[in-house]
């Protein structure tokens, strides 16, 4: 199965995309301060606004920081918050999905309300008051937030295929060797919907990077923190827009875009995995077909 | 290819069964070999099958999982798709009214489409399932019927319609029902009866009744019988219900492992079994009135196509197997109508006269 | 050896003198569905249905799809509570709480599925799936007993050498061993009763008879309870000692397996037993059935709504107006034979 996902191209250039996104936040602004020489915070009051040059290979900020540097910050920071959005987003929809759609019955009906709910809720709303009350908004605390709000889609595609795999005469003939609920459900019921999780928690990382870089266009942000997100909104603030300072936005941006393209790209790949149907005949397979066969396909 | 061996002067199957029409073959199937393309080597699902169906005749081919005869029915309707490829062979379609004889293997997508329905036709096992959800069952009949008749005017096809649910049982009214308010074995006679439509010359039919009950299955098959009576088409009937065939058709091939081993009429293969999986497999049905005796069906397990085994395909199961049957491939051999594939019937490998009986489920 | 000369604990025909292992009285199961507006139905799925397990003996329950025999396998299973009547295991009566039964009935009481594609998890190897029921059924504990006991199990369903398949994942196994991998694992908890759903009918015919070979083994060797669940009844006969018919979700008619299916006494399995394929029918008969007016047989009846009296009385021959109007109540026939059908009831009111 592990080396079945590695074989499309879609995967695989997600993955190495995803991989040097993570490598960067990583070991990035360890690169920066010590090859280049370069510091995300510092002010250069000496490089205002200034275009990309040899110096600055993406330009500077406004306030004279450079913007290589800050992308490359922005990678940790924005990364930081999808991947702990997503893990938290992923563990309350498995926590909250799995036994609603295991047990089924009085069970179902309250988890399933309970993720009705937050499915309705005016969730920006709440963000922006919950983010109100809770003083000094720190990455953590942006990760917490997007994580505890955006799990409920994700809770009901658990429940309808926990559900389907509870139902299948394994379960039930496990169930009747004696197995203990827990047993069938994390032994038997979840290794089944690990490909629905893993697609889940790919796009829970692409939900987590958008919307910190939402949040923080909407003043939602710690103003310490570097993200993609921060950046765009101090890009807006100082109408980098009208005064065409692209290289202050377009680096950030394409960053997001690239991240999400690249998460589902992979979940192309995983849902081919969990879903044999969606998996076409390879190219190389089809044309040899034709050379070899009889028909009239000439 | 076929070996015909004229020991005697055969052709004493002129007047087996009535149903055999007057004027010859209807479908002659010749070498056709169906692969699967895969990354490594090719799968061989189906090996050089040759038979021919003679006019209004009911041919059973009855086989296992994995004997082929999914893939047969596919490639003989050409609803195969990549990667399964007709690597090899010919299915010549003669039409009754003398036309021009089709090789269905190299016809083009347009001259297909001419045959399909009208002269040969197909009833799948979910064919209940076939119909369209959201029409009325009398319309697709109505569409079918104006799509090789274009003269046909709208009241006259539903008419028409009517006419054909009652010839499968359904009463007329009918028509006006959606697919989901009738019941499964009704819908899967209405598929039968919607392949009858424009009165084909050649049916095809993959397991139809494997999916209704025994009650049902007998009340459609009996109904096939009459229809073909009156409208005389042929019948290339697959299951893995060799008894039913037994009761049913004229005459059954055997498939093992991509390969036809034995061609019979029914009767012959019901009492004189030659090939030893034939034999297998029809002491595999417990009988429902004879004296019961302990029956044993086939050791082993069908043999996996990617990995086929050498010789002979059934050799590791065979109980008669002897010398030499795991590296010569026994060729279809034809005597008295009756053809197998089996070293033991063929006089030029048999190691010791007629070891025939030496097989077989009692013990 | 034959099928019929099976050394069987107690005679063929005579009823057994012991309680039997596991018995259905007067079991009655209606489902509650909801139709996509939410109007309420009742699917009467098992009627008064009545069934009696007996060591080492085997019980064909023989009916068409939608006859209510898997519902009711699934009853003594204990899957699901009875709406009314009761099971008994020992003679005493299961108790259910919310639905389930205590874990200890299934000390006693296996099943096998129809599918063996779809009862073993695809993620476990074959030893997992004996080991668990060994670990909590008998407490074995330690690597080499666990390794004994599995090759044992493995051994008496005929898988043999056993190293071949101890660590195959299912994927890796043919239809036949996978269902004899389902039978190992419903053995190692050493129930007393087998129930089997359809368990060989999709299967390869070849191999079917030898699935059968090896629960007739079970039965004999082992004293085993045995349920089996078909819609082929010339399997049945090979196998069981004696049938029961049901149709509808009601049983019309039992007794051992010879009598019924020679001679039997209710229209129905009559029209079921001439609808089966036999090849050994002789000419004659098959044309006469072939030509036999099939259309006015009509189709089994939706249980959501079943006919009033008698539920076979739209497509009986005998059709009579008390069949309409009231059920028929069970009537002995003598040599454990009985059937559900007015016809007998008055003739022996007339007697």
């Amino acid at each position: 199965m592990r080396t079945g996902l590695l074989k499309g191209w879609k995967v695989r250039v997600g993955l190495s995309v995803i991989g040097f996104f993570v490598l960067l936040a990583v070991l990035g602004p360890w690169l920066t301060a010590s090859v280049p020489g370069l510091d995300p915070r510092a002010n250069d009051l000496t490089a205002i606004g200034l275009p990309p040059s040899a110096e600055h290979w993406l330009g500077t900020t406004q306030f004279g920081q450079d913007v290589l540097a800050q992308t490359i910050e922005g990678a940790r920071g924005s990364l930081f918050v999808g991947f702990l959005s997503a893990v938290i987003g992923t563990a309350l929809a498995i926590l909250v999905g799995l036994p609603a759609g295991y047990f089924g019955g009085r069970t179902d009906s309250w988890l399933n309300f309970l993720s009705n709910l937050f499915i309705v809720m005016p969730v920006l709303p709440l963000i922006l008051i919950v983010a109100g009350y809770m003083q000094g908004t720190g990455l953590w605390v942006i990760a917490l937030i997007i994580g505890f709000f955006g799990w409920s889609g994700g809770a009901r595609t658990i429940r309808a295929q926990a559900m389907s795999v509870s139902n299948r005469d394994f379960v039930l003939a496990m169930r009747t060797l004696g197995e203990p609920h827990h047993r069938l459900l994390f032994h038997e019921v979840l290794p089944h919907l690990t490909g629905w999780i893993a697609a889940m928690f790919l796009s829970g990382v692409i939900g987590g990077v958008m919307a910190e870089a939402g949040l923080a266009f909407l003043g939602i942000s710690d103003s310490g923190a570097i993200s993609w997100g921060t950046m765009i909104q101090a890009a807006q603030q100082q109408s980098a827009v009208l005064r065409g300072m692209w290289w202050w936005f377009v680096p950030p941006g394409l960053c997001i875009a690239l991240v999400a393209t690249a998460a589902t790209l992979v979940n192309f790949g995983v849902d081919e995995l969990a879903n044999p149907k969606l998996r076409t005949v390879r190219r190389s397979v089809v044309r040899r077909a034709q050379q070899t066969s009889v028909g009239s396909d000439a | 290819m076929v070996t015909q061996i004229m020991s005697d002067t055969d052709h004493d199957d002129a007047g087996t069964t009535a149903a055999r029409g007057a004027d010859g073959d209807v479908l002659r199937v010749t070498g056709l070999t169906v692969e699967y393309v895969t990354d490594g080597d090719p799968v061989r699902a189906c090996a050089d099958v040759t038979f021919t169906l003679r006019r209004g005749e009911i041919l059973g081919v009855a086989g296992e999982s994995g004997s082929g005869k999914s893939t047969l029915i596919t490639a003989l309707t050409r609803l195969q798709r990549p990667p399964a490829v007709t690597t090899a062979g010919s299915i010549v379609f003669q039409p009754r009214d003398g036309g021009a004889a089709v090789d269905l293997v190299t016809a083009s997508p347009r001259a297909l489409r001419a045959l399909r329905w009208t002269s040969l036709s197909i009833v799948l096992q979910s064919a209940m399932d076939a119909l369209n959800p959201v029409m009325r069952l009398g319309a697709q009949f109505a569409d079918a019927l104006r799509t090789h008749d274009r003269s046909l005017g709208n009241d006259a096809a539903w008419a028409r319609a009517a006419e054909l649910l009652a010839t499968v049982g359904i009463s007329g009214d009918r028509a006006r029902s959606y697919p989901h308010e009738l019941s499964g074995g009704m819908r899967q006679r209405a598929s039968i009866a919607l392949a009858l439509a424009c009165g084909p010359e050649l049916v095809v039919m993959d397991e139809p009744t494997t999916a209704v009950d025994v009650v049902m299955q007998r009340q459609i098959l009996a109904q096939v019988l009459r229809l073909r009576r009156t409208l005389g088409f042929a019948v290339v009937f697959v299951t893995h219900d060799l008894s039913l065939l037994l009761e049913l058709a004229d005459r059954i091939a055997i498939m093992y492992a991509g390969r036809i081993v034995e061609l019979g009429t029914a009767s012959e293969l019901y009492d004189d079994p030659r090939h030893p999986y034939t034999r297998g497999l029809r002491d595999s049905f417990p009988p429902l009135r004879a004296p019961l005796r302990r029956l044993t069906g086939i050791p082993g397990t069908p043999p996996d196509l990617r990995r086929p085994p050498s010789g002979c395909p059934f050799h590791p199961r065979c109980a008669a197997r002897f010398e030499g049957c795991d590296t010569h491939l026994p060729e279809l051999v034809t005597k008295g109508g009756h053809a197998v594939a089996c070293r033991l019937h063929d006089p030029t490998q048999r190691p010791q006269p007629a070891p025939g009986t030496s097989t077989g489920g009692a013990r | 050896m034959t099928a019929t000369t099976v050394p069987a604990p107690s005679a063929p025909g005579a009823p057994a003198p012991d309680t039997p292992v596991l018995e259905a009285v007067d079991v009655t199961k209606h489902f509650e569905v909801r139709s996509a507006v939410g109007a309420r139905s009742v699917v009467r799925a098992v009627e008064g249905a009545t069934l009696a397990l007996h060591r080492g003996r085997v019980v064909a329950l023989v009916g068409e799809s939608g006859s209510g025999k898997t519902t009711l396998a699934r009853l003594l299973a204990g899957f699901y509570a009875p709406t009314s009547g009761e099971i008994a295991l020992e003679g005493v009566t299961v108790r259910q709480r919310r639905g389930r039964v205590e874990r200890g009935y299934h000390k006693d009481v296996q099943i096998v599925f129809q599918d063996p594609f779809g009862s073993l998890n695809p993620l476990h190897r074959v030893r997992h799936n004996l080991e668990r029921p060994l670990k909590l059924h008998h407490g074995v504990r330690g690597r080499a007993e666990l390794d004994r006991r599995v090759r044992e199990l493995l051994e008496r369903v005929a898988l043999t050498p056993t190293e071949q398949f101890v660590d195959k994942f299912p994927h890796e196994l043919s239809g036949g061993q996978r269902q004899r991998v389902v039978i190992a694992r419903a053995l190692a908890v050493e129930p007393k009763v087998l129930l089997g759903d359809e368990p060989i009918s999709m299967l390869d015919v070849s191999i079917r008879l030898e699935m059968l070979n090896l629960l007739d083994r079970l039965r004999t060797e082992d004293g085993l309870a045995l349920l089996y669940i078909t819609h082929d009844i010339a399997s049945a006969r090979y196998l069981c000692d004696d049938i029961v018919v049901m149709y509808a979700g009601e049983m019309v008619e039992g007794g051992p397996k010879e009598q019924v299916i020679a001679d039997p006494q209710h229209p129905y399995t009559r029209l079921l037993v001439e609808s089966s394929p036999d090849p050994g029918r002789g000419a004659r008969d098959r044309a006469a059935l072939f030509d036999a007016d099939a259309d006015g047989l009509g189709e089994p009846p939706s249980l959501i709504d079943p006919p009033s009296g008698c539920r076979f009385h739209p497509r009986c021959p005998f059709a009579m107006d008390v069949c309409r109007t009231q059920a028929p109540p069970r009537t002995d026939l003598g040599d454990g034979r009985w059937a559900r059908c007015w016809l007998h009831q008055k003739t022996q009111e007339n007697e």
